[in-house]
Parts: C-alpha cells; structure tokens; sequence
C-alpha cells in the first residue's frame, strides 16, 4: 500500500507525528484517549485533583510521569521565615501532604531545584521531546520549544491524568508561523513573540497548535525558543512547536532526568525526526519579516495591544470597528493612556524581570549587559529581579550577576511566579506602572489596579535605568 | 457532573470582548483548597467596590447587580470569552453563580474544555446571531432563552435564533451527566498495552517504578 497510495499521501506536520505517537483510542467523531508522558504539578490547580482521587479511592497511574514544584505562592524573599499569608501557606503545604501521599517527587521549597515549574522542567530534563506534557497552568506551551507536545490543562483533566494517565482530547489545527530574517541587536525572543501576538491577535491562533520555524527561529537559544513558545497561548494557542534540531539536543545532554548512554544515543536518534516534513501543508500559514522589527512595549490590557517602541499609543477613534474601539478604550482609560503618547514617554515606577516567560539565565544576562554600570532611575520606586529558579539563581550569582543587579539599585530576589500574576506578597499598587517581562498585561494581574507593559528583559532594564521606555537598540 | 439536557433561562449580558480568566475569578481567589465558594467572587473587580469603612459593596454600574438580571442563566458574552489562564475555577465561579450556559461568537480553547467537564455548556453563535442577542436582551426586559442540547439549537419561544455545534462525545457525556475519569478507565487495558508498546519503542520516556528517573 505504501508504494502505490506514496505519492497522494501529504508529509505529516511535527504535530501530526506527536499526536499519532500517542493515540489509545479513537473514537468515531475523532474524540482521541491521548496518552501522557509527563505531568508537572504546582499548589495552585492541583489540590482539587488529589482530593478527587481521594474521594474516589483511585491510586495514582504512573508516579515517575509527574513532578511538582510549588512556585505561585512563594515568597521571594526571608524564605527561612515560611509563608506569612494562612491561604498561600495552607496551598504549599497541601501540595506537601498530597505528593507525600500519593508519592509524587517534588522540589520543595527549600530545595535549589525549586522554581517556576515551566523552568524546572526544561532545566532538570524532564521536559524532552516527543513527549506529550501537561500542567495545570496555561504556560505549559513552553515546553513546546523541545519539539514536546505541551499545553495547559483544567484541574478536572489534572485528575484524569493522575488517574488514567491519558486526557480525553480532539486534535487541533495546524498552523506555522515562519519567522525570518536576523532581527537587530536589542531585539529578542520576547519582542518576537509580541509581535506574532500583534500580528495574528490573542485569538488568531484558537483552535490551532503553532509551529513557529523560519530562520529567526532556528537562531533563538532554547531559552529564547522558551520564551516564544511560552506565549503561543497568549496568541490562542494551546501549544507552541519548535522543531528539533542541535541546539535542544545540546541543551538536554547531560541533564538529570535526560536518558544517558546508549539510552541517550537511541533517544537522540528518534529525536532527529521530530520536524515537519517538506511537504506537510499547515492549515493556516503565517510569515514575519523580522529584520526591521523594533523592540515592543504593550500598551493596553490586552497582549494583542502592542506596538513597536518607537510608535505612538493608538487613538480608538480611528478603529473602524466599534467593539474593537470600545475595548481600546476602556483599556486606556484602565492604563491611564492618551492617544498619541510616544512610548518613549511614559514613565515607570516599578521594574520586574521574571516569570515563566524571561527568567531564565540568558534573559538574567540580557537585563545585566544594559544595567551594568548604571543606576535604577530616582523616579522607579522598586526594580526586582526574580530568578526562575534555584538553579538560575546559583548560575547567576556565579557570574557575578546579582551584584550587577544590586549595585545598581535592583532587588535580588529568590525564585518563583512573584510579580508575574502577585498571589504571593510581591505585587502593584493600584496605578502603579510597572515595565514588566512577563506574558500578561491583564487588568490587575499584577495587583489590583497595577498598570502592565509587557517587554523583553532587554527593554525593562533599559526603562529601569532611563525611568521611561527607551529603545535598547541606542544603547547596543 | 450533573446532566444537561435543556435550560430555559433569564439572559444577562457582559458586552466586552476578551473577557480573561483574570476578570472571571481573581487570582486571591485561587488559594482554595477546596471546589466550592468561587460564586460569590466572580467577575470580583467588576462587581464590588469599596464602600464605607473598606467594607466591599456591589457596584451597581456592573451589569450582573441590576435588578432586572438577578437569576439569569444564560450568560450572553462577546469573542474570545475565558482568555487567559487555565483555571477551572473560572467555570466553576460561572456554575455556582448560577449560569448554566455562556453564548459567544468564539471561546479561548482551554475554557471552552474545562466548561464542558462541569456541566456549563459554551454555546459558539456566529457573531450576527450573537449582535441580534444583545439588541433584543437590552430591549427586552425579563428575556429569556431555552438552550436545547439534544436538538443544538437556542430558542426564543418557539422561534429558532441559532444554531451551533458541539462534539457528538461531549455531548453525549453533557446528556449523561458523565465524567471522563470513569469513562477512561473503562480502557484500561488498552493503556497497560499502549505502555508496553511504547515502552519498547522509547524506554527513556520512562523511570523506574519508584519513581525514580532511569540512570
Ligand atoms: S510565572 Fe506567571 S505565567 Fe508563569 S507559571 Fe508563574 S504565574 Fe503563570
């Protein structure tokens, strides 16, 4: 059959291949039982799942599919004092008793492994490719950067895989965002992201798994690739793709829960299929010209309301559709905006580089090149640097970036979500402005009232330093 | 979960696009160890306001707090409804407040999923039928809608207003009030196989039984 049906038959996507590796089941209105390699767990999404299990009597599935790492809650500093706030303690401790119990590993938090679960994964090699990985948290798309199917999950699916190992699910549409080009010094993996965000909307991608590829993509580290794929759900999608190649294979060597001997070379040998094929056609396919791009700085409440940083905040009387204006309305109102401000004029008071998305060791030195030497501006009131993990911590102090950070006025903190969404005690005050390199600039993410512009660490620590947006690519 | 078949309901309107998960049931409320108790702090920004003495008061400026919507069931909304994260303590907030169905042009991917798994049905209306909606839910007061599951369609009295679609499995799962865990481990054979099969295919995938990675 293969020989006569060979020449009809289309090449099958990255995703495809992923996909068909882990049917069980199909039922007949393409409703698949999808097997699941690795669950990762975190306190705020999982106590409801354990407590399910309980209540129906039902042992774990597979223990050595999932780790836990508690990071929402967390303090980011006096760590050795425990956790001030009852609720947040009661989490963490929850997620204490239940992987306890049930015998899920977890990097407490007084582990050094211990960080924002979507860099303890990647970091400890329990992310690896051809993998399906799931978490009960929507940034589980970054761990698509490894050629890895990865994406969130509800609490109710976090309990049918502790249970069943599998998730009940109907595939996806493809799509592939090609970026090309070598983009300016100054202009990294998260202004690729913004831009593929302002380019398609926050709902382009709903329905769609995204592949992102083209030359910009095969350039990124996987820190950056991370840093891309992380905000594959912020354009809609529930999972980012990056194809396998020498980059991910070079950074999982040696990793601790990565295979090793001949395991390793029988693993890295299937790994090298993990791409689209040449003729795999994308449902929806979408291309970038990155060489011109300029840093971006969101300005609204919304991802999608983005613009470069050299642009002026957008006037809704000029939108043709009359939601749309509204929507751009409200949201300047929220963030105190007139239309027609440069970006390079508005002022900020609060710095944080962090989250899942940037708080890795390359962003950590993206943010030190541009400080190094100078001051935090008098106007910005707190500038905090929170590592993703324990790991990135030690990394960084042994370059000697902490002190970069300190001498110039920054907070060295130690890991977890922090700023990124404030459910610990790091958070804004209503009508602060905070130059933020997290993924969402939602009403009150950052604290009730907070106002959040989205940026690569590049550009938050310029602005820290500045006291307003600047465009970093002056100062390369 | 409970079994959904028909809901004739008061219908309440939130015309805003992008409603995000955030807005839906605020992070402070996630601390929760248990299922229960999200009703009363859904769409908590919007609905409260502090009042005398740092006491919180609902805003009345917030559509849900005018009289003419108290128990409605039928939440009608605007595109891309439940962006954001993927906490089902959105859903849950909407169920125990009281919505049985939400009626959008479009629904971010990962609510629309978690939705369906506890009994709130997420109706998907093109756009036009969704504007007609709000015209006539603004127009009229005490409008009332009936979301009819095993015929797909909604209803204005007996007037057809829309049609939509749904996964025939889900469906059936919504009609029987069954959940997934219970269904899947009808399979559990078929699991165990694919295990070993795919345990030859690729050991590294996995450890050891104690849990502990392969070396
Ligand atoms: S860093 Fe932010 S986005 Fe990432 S997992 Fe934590 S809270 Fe979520």
């Amino acid at each position: 059959m293969g020989a006569f049906f060979g020449d009809l038959t289309l090449g099958k996507t990255l995703y495809d291949k992923l996909w068909d590796a882990h049917v069980v089941r199909e039922l007949p209105d393409g409703t698949c039982l999808l097997y699941i390699d690795r669950q990762l767990i975190h306190e705020v999404t999982s106590p409801q799942a354990f407590a399910g299990l309980r209540a129906a009597k039902r042992p774990l599935w597979r223990q050595d599919a999932n780790l836990a790492v508690a990071d929402h809650n967390v303090p980011t500093k006096d760590r050795a004092q425990g956790i001030a706030d009852p609720t947040s303690r009661l989490q963490v401790e929850t997620l204490d008793d239940n992987c306890r119990d049930f015998g899920v590993r977890l990097f407490s938090m007084a582990d050094k492994r211990q960080g924002i679960v979507h860099v303890v994964g990647p970091e400890q090699g329990a992310t690896l490719p051809g993998m399906t990985i799931v978490c009960g948290d929507s940034h589980t798309s970054t761990h698509g950067a490894f050629g890895a199917l990865a994406h969130g999950i509800g609490t109710s699916e976090v309990e049918q895989v502790l249970a069943t190992q599998c998730l009940l699910q109907k595939k996806a549409r493809t799509m592939r965002v090609r970026l090309e080009g070598t983009p300016a010094a100054g202009v990294g993996a998260k202004d690729l992201a913004l831009a593929v965000i302002g380019h398609i909307g926050t709902a382009g991608g709903t329905g769609h798994t995204i592949e992102f590829a083209g030359s910009a993509v095969a350039a990124l580290s996987m820190e950056g690739r991370m840093t891309l794929c992380n905000m594959a759900i912020e354009a809609g999608a529930r999972a980012g793709l990056v194809a396998v190649d020498d980059t991910t294979i070079a950074y999982l060597a040696g990793r601790p829960f990565a295979p090793r001997g001949a395991l390793w070379d029988q693993a890295v040998s299937a790994w090298r299929d993990l791409r689209s094929d040449a003729d795999a056609r994308f449902d929806k396919e979408v291309a970038i010209d990155v060489t011109t791009l300029a840093p971006q700085v969101t300005y609204g409440t919304s991802p999608e309301m983005v613009a470069a940083v050299t642009a002026r905040v957008p006037d809704p009387g000029t939108l043709a559709d009359a939601v749309a204006a509204e929507s751009l309305r409200a949201a300047l109102r929220y963030m105190d905006l007139a239309p027609g401000t440069a970006m390079t004029d508005i002022p900020v008071d609060v710095i944080f580089i962090g989250s899942c998305t940037n708080a890795r060791i390359e962003d950590l030195r993206a943010a030190a090149r541009i400080v190094q030497g100078r001051r935090v501006a008098a106007n910005v009131r707190r500038a905090l640097v929170v590592p993703g993990s324990g790991l990135v911590k030690e990394a960084a102090e042994a370059e000697g970036l902490d002190r970069v950070f300190t001498e110039a006025g920054f907070e060295w903190r130690d890991a977890g979500c922090s700023m990124c969404l404030a459910m610990n005690a790091d958070r804004l005050e209503p009508g602060e402005r905070c130059a933020s390199t997290s993924n969402r600039n939602f009403e009150g993410r950052q604290g009730a009232g907070g106002r959040t512009h989205l940026v690569s660490p590049a550009m938050a620590a310029a602005a820290a330093v500045a006291g307003h947006f600047v465009d970093v690519r002056t100062w390369m | 979960m409970e079994r959904f078949e028909r809901v004739e309901g008061l219908v309440a309107p939130l015309d805003r696009v992008n409603v995000d998960t955030d807005a839906i049931i605020p992070k402070q409320f996630l601390k929760a160890v248990g299922r229960s108790g999200f009703g009363e702090n859904l769409f908590y920004h919007w609905r409260y306001r502090e009042g005398a003495a740092g006491h919180v008061v609902p805003n009345p400026d917030f559509v849900l707090n005018e009289a003419r919507y108290q128990g409605a069931s039928i939440l009608l909304a605007r595109a891309n409804f439940g962006c954001g994260s993927s906490r089902e303590h959105a859903p849950w907030a909407l169920s125990q407040y009281g919505f049985r169905v939400i009626i959008a042009p479009s629904f971010a991917d990962i609510f629309y999923h978690n939705s369906l798994k506890n009994g709130l049905l997420p109706v998907v209306l093109p756009e036009a039928d969704v504007d007609a909606l709000f015209r006539a839910v603004e127009a009229t007061a005490g409008y009332t809608l009936t979301v009819d599951l095993p015929a797909q369609c909604v209803r204005e009295g007996e007037r057809e207003v829309g049609r939509f679609a749904i996964d025939p499995f889900r469906k059936d799962c919504l009609l029987n009030g069954l959940d997934d865990i219970g269904w899947t481990l009808q399979h559990a054979a078929e699991i165990r196989d694919y295990e070993t099969r795919r345990r030859a295919e690729a050991p590294w995938l996995f450890g050891r039984e104690d849990g502990v990675p392969h070396e």
